[in-house]
């Protein structure tokens, strides 16, 4: 009944209160999410919506911006924006020009 | 406060120098964020500059912009006033616009200490602070702060005398909140400017109150 | 529904719908009082599915901390103000 999301009241340890600065990628998903926002293709409560149908296993695994990215390609393609067959092809072909650049973290070659 | 000021400011900071890339892609979801980027630039959905502005109008709002809201409100009752009936109106009076939310601004007091959470994700005065610190995201604060508010206000260092109201604001619908923190003690002469530089985002949110001037 | 004054007794609903809501969990059931009314807003609930629907008001509700959890640490003073959309709240009296 409780979403993932939803987590006012409960325990939780210490709030770690440094600041950490936004990534490289961090920003480029900020930065996409906004421009889909501007032209009107999801609105923020879709967005949160999305985020929170992720499930609680995903929810509190994925980091903030991982989220974002995953509710993002959920809702571009149940809006048709996309489908999943050339997000997986694209996802392939990524992960292989990155391996090839030495941009991959060793271990992420393959699926 | 002319448009031609509020350009200028943004000149000083080092807000432009470019990304450096992150070391390595370590995570399915970074190289699946890679993809949706490249497939809807491709298709014409967004393109690329569109994509770069928006990160660099997410750049160039700092907390410097909520600090010199308060140092004006600091100093000008007339301001001040403005600024708690309606801060829409007063923000845009200095140039910053809020684009998609109705902001809020609230007081703390010698009586009241009011500090803000959105405990269902993120919920931010962006167009005014930029981007809310990662604490602020993070899951031990949005759980604890209301249950436990001083416990976590003394994390941060900001112990609230027990005859002080601590009242905190759950961001829950449209409204955004900015708090407006105390003016400290022997500020008095200072002008907006300098007053502006005690005033930490952290002071914005409520989790700490405004610096002390230096000696 | 008519629009509530600022001091009216509030319950917030205790229902626990499927989909995205914006009452907090640790809310709903809980007593509280209306503050202030901040206008009609987009109503989260439908605009969540890209759908559309009515605007609902939102009032900025304060609830008192010993009134959400019964064993509160701090003083009775202490309080956490939420803003919610009107068909959650029902007025007590």
């Amino acid at each position: 009944m409780r979403g993932p999301h939803d987590v006012g009241g409960l325990q939780d340890g210490p709030v770690d209160t440094e600041a950490h600065p936004l990534t490289f990628w961090e920003k480029q998903i900020d930065g996409l999410r906004a421009a889909v926002g501007a032209i009107g293709l999801v609105n923020t409560h879709e967005n949160r919506a999305a985020v929170e149908a992720l499930g609680h296993d995903a929810y509190n695994t994925l980091a903030y911006y991982e989220r974002w990215t995953a509710a993002l390609c959920r809702l571009l393609i149940d809006k048709g924006a996309l489908t999943q067959d050339e997000i997986d092809a694209r996802v392939a072909l990524v992960r292989q020009r990155l391996a090839a650049s030495g941009e991959l973290e060793s271990g992420m070659e393959s699926p | 406060m002319s448009e031609e000021h509020h350009l200028h400011d943004h000149e000083h900071g080092s807000v432009h120098a470019p990304p450096q890339p992150d070391d390595k892609v370590h995570s399915y979801y970074q190289i699946l964020g890679i993809a949706l980027k490249e497939l809807l630039i491709e298709k014409g959905v967004v393109s690329a500059d569109d994509v770069r502005r928006q990160i660099e109008r997410r750049d160039s709002i700092t907390p410097a912009n909520g600090a010199r809201v308060v140092a004006k409100a600091w100093t000008d009752p007339a301001f001040r006033k403005r600024l708690l009936d309606d801060a829409n109106g007063a923000v845009s009076e200095l140039g910053f616009e809020m684009t998609t939310a109705k902001l809020v601004a609230i007081e703390n007091t010698a009586g009241e200490h009011n500090v803000v959470v959105c405990t269902l994700c993120s919920c931010y005065p962006r167009d005014l602070l930029g981007l809310p610190p990662s604490w602020y995201k993070s899951r031990a604060y949005r759980a604890r702060v209301v249950r436990e508010p001083r416990a976590v206000l003394a994390e941060f260092g900001t112990h609230v005398p027990e005859h002080v109201v601590v009242r905190v604001h759950d961001s829950t619908a449209d409204m955004r909140f900015l708090v407006v923190p105390e003016r400290p003690e022997g500020t008095q002469g200072l002008g907006e400017a300098e007053l502006a530089a005690l005033v930490t985002r952290d002071s914005m949110i409520g989790v700490a109150r405004a610096s002390a001037p230096n000696r | 529904m008519t629009r509530l004054a600022p001091g009216t007794p509030i319950r917030v609903r205790e229902d626990f719908p499927p989909g995205h809501i914006r009452t907090p969990v640790y809310l709903r059931g809980k007593t509280g009082e209306v503050i202030k009314f901040f206008g009609n807003f987009d109503n989260a609930e439908t605009a969540a599915y890209g759908l559309p629907g009515l605007k609902k008001g939102v009032y900025k509700v304060r609830f008192r901390a010993i009134d959400l959890w019964s064993d509160y640490a701090g003083p009775a003073i202490d309080a956490i103000e939420a803003d919610l959309y009107e068909h959650w709240l029902e007025r007590l009296t």
